[in-house]
């Protein structure tokens, strides 16, 4: 199949999702575990890497800035902001994409070769709605609340290593942390997170839901999911940085 | 009752299934046999919908499926029940909560209701102290009878049997095959079932259609099957050698060379 069958194919998903439930407890319920799965799911992995990320990006900036002239303070200026643009947005992105999409792809993957799919069509359910969109309004539930908890602490990890390395002082951190804070980027990662969110959820559940074959083909579907959905999570953070800022 | 009139389906150049005109009836068990590859999965997921048919009708007492508008379709599909070759249990539920799924799904009953309701039909398929398992949990035999209890919770008018015997011994898969049966006539339903085992074609079969490469090759009963001028059919029921000697010993009774009762099939 050519991407533009893939494509055609996969916007057909996405318009099947939206039919009346059959029943809006099921939904509900499903939605919920969804959030659990995929929210508190990954939060161990998101915590890790946020704290690890803002560290090395003090570090790295200070090594950076030799200069005499500008004050420590500017170091958390800067980890400030490239924590909120970009790391705390688009690299967790990329881990989730890997945790979550390969997670949602396998699971979609193995509920179709195992025929539990056609057992739902035959009930009289609407798949698409019912295992699809529970996963992708999951995502846009957790995923931004993830990208906010990693915003957070990645600057505070960054906090801890410039203050444990004798870089910079607690005063000084946070004298730079406030200087010169625009809002706007807030908002500029919340668009990420949203984006990306999409994307991690609704790639990988197409790759899940159109398995055809067996274990190795779900294995496949989950690897070609996880790339897919990276290399979209890079395509997009680009125009939405050309577009935004 | 189903009818299909001239159902025809193919992938790419490859005819799959090949003018097929047939009635289904209720309280029946209607069987459909032959080789593997000969296009039985693919001739009741046509009746169901999960393959679109490339030609022909289907009918469910009357009312057209194929034409059918998509929220008419689900309707219709809530009284029909299917197991499939593989079960098709959802692994990440237990045995009861897969047999409460669909009336948690498509019922407003209460939860003792619902209770009820699923330990009565459990009671039905013999499937005792299994309620809180997995699927990952129980044998093969097992898992088909879950899948059975799970397709006709609902009372469906219509069910459809995938290869019920697959993967199991002769023992169970009349156990199965009997179950089957005995829900057909009691809740009237009209029951196709795919199969190519012997066993159950002379036990349950009241109504069965050979196909042969996406043909209807032959269709009668389990009475007339052994008769059947087919030599199709012939090298299908005869493949092995102790039916062979069977039917050479029915013959020779028939034509009253030697005496006896010989066990297995019946006139
Ligand atoms: N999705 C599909 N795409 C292309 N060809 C298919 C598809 N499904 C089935 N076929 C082909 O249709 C033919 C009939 O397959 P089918 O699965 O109906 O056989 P079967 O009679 O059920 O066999 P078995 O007894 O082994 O289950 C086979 O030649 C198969 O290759
Ligand atoms: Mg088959």
């Amino acid at each position: 199949m050519t991407v533009f069958n893939h494509f055609g194919r996969y916007l057909l998903m996405i318009k099947g999702m939206f039919t009346k439930p059959e029943n809006w407890r099921m939904y509900w319920k499903e939605l919920m575990k969804q959030c659990s799965d995929i929210g508190i799911g990954s939060l161990g992995i998101v915590v890790v890497v946020a704290l690890f990320i803002g560290a090395v990006s003090t570090l790295q900036t200070a090594y950076q800035l030799v200069s005499n002239l500008i004050p420590k303070s500017t170091i958390a200026q800067i980890v400030r902001d490239t924590v909120i643009l970009e790391f705390a947005p688009t690299i967790t992105c990329i881990v989730l994409a890997g945790v979550v999409g390969s997670k949602i792809a396998s699971e979609l993957g193995n509920m179709r070769v195992s025929e539990q799919i056609d057992a739902l069509e035959i009930m009289g359910i609407n798949t698409k709605a019912y295992l699809i969109m529970p996963k992708i309004l999951a995502s846009f539930l957790m995923i931004p609340i993830l990208v906010i908890i990693a915003g957070v602490l990645g600057i505070w990890g960054g906090r801890m290593a410039g203050i444990l390395s004798g870089i910079l002082s607690p005063e000084e951190f946070e004298e730079g942390l406030l200087s010169g804070f625009q809002p706007f980027n807030v908002t500029f990662a919340l668009a990420k997170a949203y984006t990306f969110a999409f994307i991690i959820s609704s790639i990988p559940a197409y790759f899940g839901y159109f398995v055809q074959g067996g274990a190795l083909e779900i294995g496949k579907a989950s690897t070609t999911a996880v790339v897919t959905s990276c290399i979209m999570i890079l395509f997009a953070d680009y125009i939405l940085a050309a577009l935004l800022l | 009752m189903i009818e299909i009139r001239n159902l025809h389906k193919q992938f790419g150049e490859k005819v799959v299934i090949d003018d097929v005109s047939a009635v289904m009836e209720a309280g029946k068990a209607n069987l459909i046999i032959g080789a593997s590859g000969s296009g039985k999965t693919v001739f009741i997921k046509c009746l169901v919908g999960l393959f679109e048919p490339d030609g022909g009708e289907i009918l469910y007492n009357g009312q057209n499926f194929t034409s059918m508008e998509d929220d008419q379709r689900k309707e219709l599909r809530q009284q029909i029940g299917m197991l499939f070759q593989g079960s098709a249990l959802f692994d990440s539920q237990t045995v009861e909560q897969n047999v409460m799924f669909p009336l948690d799904m498509f019922t407003r009953l209460s939860h003792s209701e619902k209770q009820k309701k699923v330990n009565e039909v459990l009671e039905r398929v013999n499937l005792k102290d299994a309620n809180k398992k997995f699927p990952a949990e129980i044998s093969g035999g097992m898992k088909k009878r879950v899948g059975i209890a799970r397709a006709i919770v609902l009372n469906p008018k219509y069910l459809f049997c995938d290869e019920p015997n697959s993967g199991l011994d002769p023992q169970t898969s009349l156990v199965i095959d009997k179950l089957i049966y005995e829900v057909t006539k009691e809740f009237n339903m009209t029951t196709v079932i795919n199969t190519h085992d012997m066993n159950s074609v002379m036990e349950i079969g009241d109504h069965i259609i050979y196909m042969y490469q996406g043909i209807k090759e032959w269709e009668g009963s389990n009475k007339e099957i052994i008769y059947s001028k087919s030599q199709k059919l012939n090298d299908f029921i005869f493949a092995s050698e102790f039916l062979k000697d069977v039917k050479a010993i029915r013959a020779l009774e028939a034509e009253g060379k030697i005496q006896g009762n010989t066990p297995g099939l019946s006139k």
